[in-house]
């Protein structure tokens, strides 16, 4: 038997005049655990969408599958040729019943035109059995949570005779133990002779376990690599061309005055607990942990969104209480949101109207009216002071670089003149020569007094750029760091099982 | 940093101006006697206006991304509420203008408190518009037969009448209510924060909430509005019929649609302005006009309008792509 | 038996039961064998049209230009009768071809160019209208062919009623009887079925896993079409005319009703049995209306209200919920 079990060669995509692929190859064994990377934007979702057959490559391009040539194949074809894919959102049927989703390929792959409801009961009972989880049957997928969702998916993929199994980041949502249950399975699948693909854009526990990476990089390969010759720097030096530099910053804020922002013992039902915090002027405080670890509940409550149900907080020593994002506004509170395009920028609307989204109640002048020529200076700026290159301000917020469209959501809430400025994620999804530019305009804030908090999954952002670093896990803070004398090891290990190095708040 | 030459920009208003006046050409050529007349171009502006409010009315709620079936319904009921106020002094005598001031102000009243009904709906109880607004348009259909008992209540004072039929320095009174109307909304619009939220609502309601904007408020606003604009068409039409009943000019409900659509406005929310609009009722009434001089039948002109409005959104289709495929080439 | 309790259907069923005993004190003549049955065959053509719109509304889509379509169809079939005669199967099969045209175009304008199914179905709403005012001038037809008249009468259980006169199980409620349990079968066990509700619940993946979604939706409103075509005939079999302004206006009440029964605007959920259930409560409402003698004119504000209170209710809960769910975030439990 060959051992190829996918090959492509010279595939090239191209979305109106934009070439998201160029004539790359890629291949994968029987059997093999490959990882894919890139940066957002490097042709790694347009190279999987082709494998998988929802869109099809130009001419020129071949495929070869399993041994048999083709020029591309509908998703339908894909599917029998034994390639599943699990995606980010993973793609499930949320009003429909646990075992339904599970059997659905199954179903469509028998081609019958009738639902034989016990057997995909059955079905659906041996894909769990074969990852060892069993999750309610008639349960609606709606109702289910995130991990079990997704192992929802990954039965789903194991239903039918799968040769590869393609994952789109599968960790990001599951806690350390859901991951090392599902690298498992990962490895029980090599040695039934699947093939597994991971989808990634950083080093992770995933890659530990992979044997090949593909590097794609602006829609070109950049070359295959064996995994044990890989490192974080190399890999992100790979991926974006470059390396970012830390210059470690260790401006010692005056903490003396009254803090900007003091909670005390705030607390959320399932959210967060006894949250005790302060931010001084000019100081720059890391958050991390993982995702769920109620670091965005707690940035959100602070924000008005999701107010705390105990405890208080306090800007600049008074009482606040804040229900709504106008009175943390009110309140000099700016907030960043971790995702760009549903919550921090109307992507359709123009550069304009984004950038006076938050003060535009503020730029008014005879009459009561909006002003424009205030509008106008406001956005321009906005846009001098960031230095945003844009076509026009009346272009689409989507039309921009993911760097240019942060700095939009920075500079609206710039905009506002914050006391406060909370960052979520700020440079998820950014080139590496953005994001230090990003990380300069966050220290500038700073420097001019502002009080700022950075969330991140990215320990080296918090540990950089912050002075004070806080690990937050299952909805409580426990451990602060200083950055001075912190390493990234020692926080990783308390983002991921604090209770195993004895910590016991 | 003036660029203003974008791909889809501004070149909608010539488009439509262009169409305008090919309609007018092509009626004109079609029935030059009869079509330039002083009597029908006059005609053509007693017209305009009651639609063009509902026009205004629906815009509005569409910009936001949702639909208000109930305009129809709403002016209807304001303006039985208005007539039966005007209507209600013993015959042969007519009411004081105090009361036809207070039988005014009901009418619009009742259409506030309509829209805020519908607001409140969709904001604070989240039904979707179309559900709700098909709700209320029954309810309140409803409603004013049981109040007509689905009788014409008509005779309505000389004021009152003059709001529909009048004209000032030649131009017909409705036309000015509406030009009044139109530049307010246009203002109200572009110039303060609801109306700028309103859009920015339409696109994207989470990043809206996200920036500070008050989902709700601006959500109840919105049909406050739209309800309250319907209650000004309300006392045009009473007062052009000289009468109110229940089920008036309920073909109008596509035709405020294709208006807004025609004009620009986005049927997803977000886009679309006043100008676009009344550009769109302007070739909209050139070319009821001109059929209905051509005796082409009323039945015929509204299959006229439905597949007038497929053709647009059909066209909008063709546009929307083109215009992705060079925003995409752009960037 | 508790998960039944909590379904939606069950809250229907309940709210009629106890409307039914109500009317029932007050006008016994309700709860008759005779007043059911009767009112089993008026429905009917609600009931067709109830299960049409309960598959567009499950794919997640909209049509309020079904009364048109089964105008339509029902002139068709009438003028094509009376012309070149034929039978009851001829009849259908005309009028169902006739609906399932117009359904399909309206699939493709939705499908193809993505055009709101609501502006869409305005859109041909009015279009169809239109082009059938036109063309019949708003003529009626009231000579309809003997052997139409007569299969009307048709009945499949006869009973006699204590003041002697017959009744029974109308041929007419067999329509809706078949064609309910045909929509049933479909939904819960063919794949087709199932297609449909995953186009409601999650386009984007009812796309990647492979489904023809284009031409679900096509079929969605081809099948509204077909129902419509149906309904024209049971429409012009009851009252034994054909009228061009007949059943304007009913597309809101056949809406309400499928909502009531548990069906969303958003797509993915709704069933048969809610949607029975639902015509049945629409039903009930009004027949109990005329029972205890409230005027006629009230039944839009009735109607009205019941739609507003129980959309008003489930969007509340869902409101609710979701507030909650947004912030629930797996992993942060203590």
């Amino acid at each position: 038997m060959e051992t190829l079990f996918l090959s492509m060669k010279n595939i090239t995509k191209v979305y109106a005049g934009v070439r998201a692929l160029d004539a790359v190859d890629f291949s994968i064994n029987r059997g093999e655990v490959h990882c894919l990377a890139g940066t957002n934007g490097s042709g790694k979702s347009t190279l999987v969408k082709i494998i998988s057959g929802v869109i099809s490559p130009e001419k020129g391009s071949e495929i070869v599958i399993n041994g048999r040539k083709t020029e591309h194949c509908s998703s339908i074809e894909s599917i029998q040729h034994g390639i599943e894919v699990i995606y980010q959102d993973l793609s499930l049927f949320p009003n429909l019943s646990v075992a339904e989703n599970i059997a659905l390929n199954e179903n469509i792959a028998s081609g019958k035109k009738l639902v034989n409801w016990k057997r995909s009961r059955e079905i659906a009972l041996n894909a769990m059995d074969r990852i060892g989880v069993s999750i309610p049957l008639d349960t609606r997928v709606e109702e289910l949570s995130m991990a079990d969702q997704q192992l929802v998916a990954i039965c789903r993929a194991l239903t039918g005779d799968v040769k590869l199994l393609i994952m789109d980041e599968p960790t990001t949502a599951l806690t350390k133990k859901e991951i090392d249950a599902l690298l498992k399975v990962v490895l029980d699948l090599k040695d039934k002779g699947i093939s597994s693909l991971f989808i990634s854009h950083k080093l992770n526990e995933v890659m530990e376990i992979s044997e090949r990476v593909t590097v794609l990089r602006d829609g070109k390969l950049i070359g295959c690599y064996e995994c044990s010759e890989l490192d974080d720097k190399k890999l992100e030096y790979l991926m974006t061309g470059a390396t970012s530099v830390y210059e470690p910053y260790h401006f010692k804020p005056d903490r003396s005055g009254t803090p900007v922002l003091r909670t005390e013992k705030l607390s959320k039902d399932r959210n967060f607990r006894d949250i005790d915090l302060e931010v001084y002027p000019g100081e720059i405080v890391g958050i991390t942990g993982l995702l769920g670890s109620g670091r965005t509940e707690l940035a959100l409550s602070v924000f008005g969104l999701n107010p705390a149900d105990s405890g208080t907080i306090e800007i600049h020593g008074k009482k606040a209480v804040i229900n709504s994002v106008e009175k943390a506004k009110q309140y000099g509170i700016a907030y960043v949101p971790e995702d760009r395009l549903h919550n921090g920028l109307v992507m359709d609307q123009p550069v304009g109207k984004n950038i006076v989204a938050t003060v535009i109640d503020r730029l008014k002048g005879k009459g009561g009216l909006v002003d424009p020529e205030k509008v106008d200076s406001s956005v321009n700026s906005c846009i001098r002071d960031l230095s945003i290159k844009i076509p026009s301000v009346y272009s689409p917020v989507k039309t921009l670089s993911g760097g240019n469209q942060q700095r939009i959501v920075i500079g609206k809430w710039i905009a506002t003149d914050p006391e406060l400025f909370i960052l979520d994620n700020p440079t998820v999804g950014i080139d590496v020569s953005a994001k230090s530019s990003i990380h300069r305009i966050i220290r500038n804030l700073a420097e001019k007094g502002m009080g700022i908090i950075i969330i991140s999954d990215e320990i080296a952002e918090v540990l950089y750029n912050c002075s004070r670093i806080l690990v937050m896990h299952k909805g409580r803070i426990v451990k602060e760091f200083d950055s001075s004398d912190a390493s990234e090891e020692e926080i990783q290990a308390y983002i991921e099982s604090p209770a195993d190095i004895g910590c016991d708040r | 940093m003036k660029v203003r030459n974008i791909p889809g920009k501004r070149n909608e208003l010539k488009v439509l101006g262009i169409i305008m006046m090919v309609s007018f050409i092509l009626m004109t050529a079609l029935n030059p006697h009869e079509f330039l007349r002083i009597g029908n171009l006059q005609g053509m502006a007693f017209q305009l206006p009651e639609l063009g409010v509902l026009s205004l009315a629906m815009m509005v709620v569409m910009l936001t991304g949702g639909i208000n079936l109930s305009v129809i319904a709403t002016a209807n009921i304001a303006g039985i509420a208005c007539a039966m106020i005007l209507t209600s002094t013993p015959s042969g005598v007519d009411p004081s203008g105090g009361l036809v001031a207070a039988a005014l102000s009901a009418g619009l009243l009742v259409s506030v408190i309509i829209g805020f009904f519908n607001g409140f709906l969709i904001a604070y109880i989240g039904i979707t518009p179309i559900l709700a607004t098909l709700g209320t348009m029954i309810l309140f259909n409803g409603i004013s037969i049981v109040v007509t008992k689905g009788y014409v209540i008509s005779g309505f004072p000389d004021t009152v009448r003059f709001i529909g039929n009048g004209s000032l320095l030649g131009i017909p009174f409705p036309l000015v209510i509406f030009a009044l109307l139109a530049s307010a909304m246009a203002v109200f619009l572009n110039r303060t924060s609801t109306g700028f939220n309103i859009y920015m609502y339409g696109s994207n309601e989470s990043a809206t909430c996200f920036s500070g904007g008050n989902n709700s408020r601006i959500i109840l606003r919105t049909y406050i509005i739209s309800g309250l604009l319907s209650g000004f068409a309300a006392l045009i039409m009473i007062s052009r019929f000289n009468s109110a009943k229940a089920g008036y000019g309920s073909s109008y409900l596509l035709v405020t649609i294709l208006a807004a659509v025609l004009g620009g406005v986005n049927s997803e929310g977000g886009f679309g302005r006043v100008s676009g609009l009344v550009f769109a009722l302007v070739t909209l009434q050139i070319i009821s006009s001109g059929l209905n001089l051509l005796r082409v039948s009323s039945f015929m002109t509204i299959a006229i309008w439905g597949f007038v409005m497929i053709l647009v959104m059909v066209v909008n289709y063709y546009t929307e792509r083109r215009r992705e495929r060079l925003l995409k080439a752009l960037s | 038996m508790k998960n039944l309790i909590k379904t939606h259907e069950f809250c229907v069923f309940a709210v009629i039961v106890v409307l039914s005993a109500v009317i029932t004190i007050i006008n016994p003549n309700f709860l008759t064998l005779e007043n059911g049955l009767d009112l089993l065959k008026s429905y009917s053509f609600m009931g067709v049209l109830a299960i049409g719109i309960l598959f567009v509304l499950i794919s997640g889509g909209i049509d309020i230009s079904f009364a048109a379509t089964a105008t339509i169809a029902e002139y068709v079939m009438a003028v094509v009768c009376i012309r070149l005669g034929g039978n009851i199967i001829s009849a259908v099969i005309i009028a169902s071809f006739t609906g399932i045209i117009l359904g399909t175009f309206n699939g493709i304008l939705i499908s193809r160019f993505r055009i709101p199914p609501i502006i869409t179905t305005i859109a041909t709403m009015n279009l169809y209208y239109g082009i059938l005012t036109v063309v019949t001038g708003g003529k009626w037809i009231y000579a309809l062919p003997d052997w139409f008249r007569s299969f009307a009468e048709i009945r499949i259980i006869t009973l006699v009623s204590e003041s002697g006169t017959p009744y029974g199980l109308s041929v007419i409620t067999l329509f809706w009887i078949i064609i309910t349990a045909a929509a049933f079968f479909t939904l819960r066990f063919t794949m087709l079925g199932r297609e449909i509700y995953a186009v409601g619940g999650d386009i984007v993946s009812a796309e990647r896993v492979g489904f023809p979604v284009k031409r679900l939706q096509v079929f969605v409103y081809a099948f509204m079409g077909l129902m419509a075509g149906i309904a024209g005939v049971i429409q012009a079999l009851l009252v034994q005319t054909v009228a061009p302004n007949s059943i304007v206006g009913k597309e809101l009440d056949v809406i309400a009703a499928v909502v009531l029964g548990g069906a969303s605007l958003a797509g993915g959920k709704g069933s048969v049995a809610g949607t029975v259930l639902g015509v049945v409560l629409i039903a009930v409402v009004k027949n109990g209306m005329t029972l205890v003698r409230i005027s006629s004119v009230w039944s839009d504000v009735v109607i009205g209200l019941v739609i507003l209170v129980s959309v008003g209710f489930s969007s509340w809960q869902q409101k609710r919920e979701k507030q909650k769910s947004k912030i629930e975030i797996e992993g942060v439990g203590f």
